[in-house]
């Protein structure tokens, strides 16, 4: 923040397109990546005469991901048409849900520094997306494909809640990780599977009423919608500290540019004239319903945290982190059927795991390390069959091949030595070769003990057993 | 003498006795099209190639003696609202000019499967948005009982089709009136089925919460083999009703002794020409002799339908039509000047006047601050004069009365007025908005005209709605009767 | 309630008609017309009175979630005024 004067005040509306196989109204397939329009029936391309029959599966996890997020589902829901011309939406109408949406007056937590913050979530509706637009002939032609169109997509809108581009992303990440656990969505922002617009205003510390907000759009990462936000703080406060005025408008953010833009004022505002789709009938929610969809709901990403501590006494932090994604968290469970020691587990897993796919932009599902090769490589730790030091090497060669840690310490023959007189051997060679360390050490420098150290583990390629080398060492020289 | 006088089922036998071909019957009505209808001008779009192919296959099949659908061998026209893949489709718009339907509607698809020879599409007013198919974008159709008057609608060209014997029967769609009314005009029997018993698939949607397609035949029992055949639960429409289908011919017996006939005083009194009332009066007479019992009622709601009516079928319809926008199929116009204006002068072109204004008063009634007073009150008007009907049939079996007001009027002679216009369907616009069957049989001739008896029935009860047709039927020759052309 | 030539302007704007000056003139009349015989609804009280969107009994009409097979490109684009590259072509969007 430029000035400590304002408070920030952040909404988002999330949309997370639902894994279903079949788009929400219509047969098609809503397989990614397909070729333009290969994924098209009269349905979807809004043929004359055509009508929508609405997907169970959509319905199901749309109210498994209300569920997730505390909403109330009703007894009664219904789908309404927006209307507004737009060369992505065939119909020249949405259908979506405005009064009797889905899910209502939810909330999740996030944790920002420490401490819990509770989001209110005003509400989530199941709606149909709409279709890709590729601009050409240099911004004079576009081009429309409806393969995405009619591919089930929820939004939630949460309340003005957030206080901070951090809460912002803390929000989204928690958001994520639920849709993640609830196993509704591919949840991919790069892919586009899940979206995110802000409101985001500011006002006088102690003022209660709101102050003019503009809507954040084409926010395409994480990162990219705390630096929007952060962005739009600065330029916010920028313009009161003036004594001017915020414009109440759609802006949007330039990744690359690192600044926002305000999009061109439409010709009018939009009336999107709201009614019930006469072609589709309510739905009525009762309770074995209700209860069958709450069944399937997994432990979630707050319960999973707790168990962590609780269980395998692991610090908050380290619970966290591992439980804000399900393959990370099922990926630690997976290991401890290997192991029984969960610190270890989740040490390897935010130090060498994460650095590993953070540096090289992966994916868990891209690298080839089981739960089983991280849990059987700290039981030959654990056992002294590998020091820690040639653990790393068998870690990275895990990650890249798959392979079992005992398959790799044998094909590479990376067993330490334990033999006391092997190593005993070396032990004597190196303070034989060394008379101005062995004088050091004499003389009362404990730190020349290390050089010694690291003398012997040199001469042993790494394979000597750091305590045998130790307690060795410290014997001839204090013999 | 046309083969077309012939019911369903004599036509049935002829064709198994080898009298007569089903190519021949499709001759037969190719014939007539290119006889009459120059004057008629019933077609938008004939299939000649397609139904002489078809007549052909199903020639061979009842050579083959393999199993023959119900509708076997007879010559249909559908109205051109109802998408026919490969068979161009205008609703006789001007923006569809161009439209090739890439998929059937269900009812074509069983008209097919019924062994139905499909010979053309049919006019109609433009999105089935009008009451005399003077809003034809190709020019109205002319009733074939008098080449100066229109033929109703919107359905007109279904029925004028059908009155003229350029076809056996022919399938048409009611939003508010739209088969019974032409039917009544030109002395054809015209049904509308419960809300959800036919399936809306592959109709052009103009007010969905009202829209239903059924058939125009010459006797009720032709209707009743068609309605046979496109009745019946669709998982394409989820407002497709699942319910049995009983077997409507069956329900033709002939007896009506006991039957209880509710006569609503809102539909003999003011408004209602006189000889209109006179003929209905008649009719009643007959039924009365057959062993009914009718009495006066009141529906008291009656004169609130067709503003309900207006507001909520062109709300519907501003929305249905939204996706007639110059992008994936029909009439693109593209002056350069960017999207917008793609959108402003594909619609404006390709709309004609009633369009158009139903469009600008529907987007109205749904837009911001209007919707409760105009949209949502409407909803709850249509609730009350659905329980006006609810009452009635506590105590009666059906609802009798005129289908419309007077008979056929003169071309040119009510195109000023809208409103007067939509006052003609006072008696047929109920009946959509309570979402229940009802059939328009010939009852008479005023000075030369055919006036049409309205017969409204029960929710899912189409077997009573054609039991009594048919026995009136069975008691008067009015059926009979063609027009000389 | 009375529409005005402006309202009328901005109803056609919404519906994305372009109408000339005389056939604003004409519908602005006509469509007072019609909401003014409109205005007969409101006689009636319907206090309390449910709204009809639909006259079936019907709820929760539902499909599996089955893949189908998709229209051919061929047919997908039939009807298409203008195509490129297997997509539908449109001037660029004006915001």
């Amino acid at each position: 923040m430029p000035s400590s004067k304002y408070e920030t005040v952040i909404g988002l509306e999330v949309h997370v397109e639902l894994h279903t196989k079949s788009k929400i109204f219509c047969g098609c397939s809503t397989e990614f990546g397909a070729p333009p329009n290969t994924h098209t029936c009269p349905v979807c391309l809004g043929h004359p005469g055509v009508l929508p029959v609405l997907n169970r599966q959509a319905v199901e996890y749309a109210m498994k991901a209300a569920m997730a997020l505390n909403c109330t589902i009703g007894d009664v829901s219904k789908f309404d048409r927006k209307n507004y011309f737009y060369p992505d939406l065939p119909k020249a109408y949405q259908i979506s849900q405005f009064d009797q949406p889905i899910g209502l007056n939810g909330w999740i937590d996030i944790e920002v520094n420490g401490e819990t913050k509770r989001i209110g979530i005003t509400r989530l509706h199941l709606e149909e997306d709409a279709s890709k637009l590729t601009h050409v002939d240099g911004g004079f032609g576009t081009l429309v494909d409806f393969n995405r169109g009619g591919t089930p997509l929820i939004e939630i809108v949460s309340e003005p809640d957030l206080r901070s581009p951090e809460e912002a992303r803390a929000y989204l990440e928690k958001m994520r990780a639920i849709m993640q656990y609830c196993d509704v969505s591919d949840v991919k922002m790069e892919e586009g599977s899940m979206r995110c617009d802000a409101n985001i205003s500011l006002r006088p510390i102690g003022q209660e009423e709101f102050g003019i907000r503009a809507e954040l759009k084409n926010m395409n990462s994480f990162r990219g919608v705390q630096r929007g936000l952060e962005y739009e703080e600065f330029r916010q406060a920028d313009i009161l500290d003036g004594g001017g005025e915020v414009v109440q408008e759609t802006r949007r953010w330039d990744d690359a540019q690192g600044k926002t833009f305000a999009m061109r004022g439409k010709e009018e505002a939009h009336d999107y004239r709201y009614f019930p789709d006469p072609d589709l009938v309510v739905l009525h929610i009762d309770d074995a319903w209700r209860e069958a969809i709450r069944s399937s709901i997994p432990e979630l990403p707050d319960a999973r945290r707790v168990r962590y501590s609780e269980e395998f006494g692991l610090p908050a932090y380290d619970a966290g982190v591992i439980t804000a994604s399900k393959p990370l968290a099922d990926f630690f469970e997976g290991a401890l059927n290997f192991t029984g020691d969960a610190k270890a587990v989740a040490n390897w897993i935010m130090g060498d795991l994460l650095a590993y796919l953070n540096s090289n932009n992966l994916e868990l599902s891209q690298v080839k390390i089981t739960p089983q090769g991280l849990g059987e490589m700290i039981g030959l730790i654990a056992k002294g069959t590998i020091s820690s030091k040639i653990a790393k090497t068998v870690f990275k060669e895990m990650l890249e091949t798959g392979k079992l840690p005992a398959q790799i310490v044998e094909e590479k023959g990376l067993v330490q030595i334990s033999d006391e007189g092997a190593i005993k051997g070396i032990v004597e060679a190196v303070v034989g070769a060394n008379p101005q360390s062995v004088e050091d050490y004499k003389a009362g420098k404990q730190k020349a003990i290390g050089f010694l150290v690291g003398q012997v583990m040199k001469e042993s390629k790494g394979k000597a057993n750091p305590g045998l080398v130790n307690k060795l060492l410290t014997e001839v020289l204090n013999s | 003498m046309s083969l077309f006088q012939y019911r369903l089922s004599e036509l049935h036998n002829m064709l198994h006795s080898g009298q007569v071909s089903v190519s021949e019957l499709t001759e037969e009505s190719l014939a007539a099209v290119a006889r009459v209808d120059g004057d008629v001008h019933a077609f938008l779009t004939l299939d000649e190639e397609g139904a002489r192919a078809a007549a052909r296959a199903l020639d061979d099949k009842l050579a083959s003696g393999a199993s023959r659908g119900l509708l076997f061998g007879v010559p249909a026209g559908i109205k051109d609202n109802i998408v026919t893949k490969g068979l161009r489709t205008t609703c006789a718009s001007r923006f569809l000019d161009n439209y090739q339907p890439i998929y059937d509607a269900t009812v074509a698809a069983k008209l097919r499967q019924a062994d139905a020879v499909t010979i053309g599409k049919l006019n109609m007013d433009e999105f089935a948005m009008g009451g005399s198919n003077e809003n034809s974008a190709y020019g109205a159709v002319r009733n074939p009982w008098d080449l100066e008057r229109v033929p109703g609608g919107s359905s007109g060209g279904s029925a004028a089709a059908v009155a003229a014997g350029e076809v056996f029967f022919a399938l048409g769609s009611d939003t508010g009136g739209s088969i019974r009314q032409p039917a009544s005009y030109c002395g054809v029997v015209g049904l509308k089925p419960t809300y959800g018993l036919v399936s809306r698939y592959g109709l052009v949607a103009f007010a969905s919460s009202l829209d239903q397609i059924g058939p125009l035949t010459r006797t009720v029992e032709d209707s009743a083999y068609v309605l046979q055949a496109i009745a019946g639960y669709d998982a394409l429409d989820s407002t497709s009703a699942k319910v049995d289908i009983p077997d409507y011919l069956s329900a033709l017996t002939g007896d009506i002794k006991g039957l209880r006939i509710a006569v609503p005083k809102e539909y003999v009194g003011e408004g209602v020409d006189a000889s209109v009332r006179e003929t209905v009066l008649s009719a009643l007479k007959v039924l009365e002799e057959l062993g009914a019992v009718w009495e006066e009622v009141s529906l008291p709601h009656t004169e609130y339908a067709v503003a309900t009516y207006y507001l909520l079928a062109s709300s519907e319809a501003s929305s249905n039509l939204a996706r007639f926008d110059g992008v994936r199929y029909g009439v693109r116009v593209d002056e350069g000047g960017g999207l917008a204006d793609l959108y402003h002068n594909s619609r404006s072109r390709g709309f004609g006047p009633e369009v158009k204004r139903r469009i600008m008063l529907g987007t109205y009634a749904l837009s911001s601050g209007y919707y409760d007073a105009y949209y949502l009150k409407a909803q709850k008007v249509r609730t009350l004069i659905k329980r006006d009907f609810d009452e009635v049939f506590k105590k009666y079996d059906v609802v009798i009365g005129p289908t419309a007001p007077t008979t056929a009027f003169k071309l040119g002679s009510q195109t000023e007025d809208p409103l007067t216009m939509y006052l003609n369907d006072i008696l047929t616009i109920p009946v959509n908005l309570a979402g229940i069957p009802a059939v328009s049989i010939p009852c008479g001739f005023a000075e030369g005209l055919p006036v049409g008896l309205q017969i409204i029935g029960k929710e899912f009860d189409e077997s009573t709605v054609l039991r009594v047709a048919h026995a009136y039927e069975q008691h008067t020759d009015y059926h009979k009767q063609r027009p000389q052309l | 309630m009375s529409i005005t030539i402006k309202d009328v302007q901005h109803v056609a704007r919404l519906a994305r008609l372009q109408l000339g000056p005389e056939e604003e003139a004409v519908l602005t009349e006509q469509m007072n017309a019609i909401l003014q015989y409109a205005e007969k609804l409101n006689e009636l009280d319907t206090e309390g009175v449910q709204p009809t969107t639909h006259v079936l009994h019907v709820s929760n009409v539902m499909r599996e979630d089955v893949v189908k097979e998709s229209l051919s490109l061929e047919d997908a684009l039939l009807n298409a005024p203008e195509e490129e590259d297997g997509q539908f072509k449109v001037p660029a969007v004006m915001e």
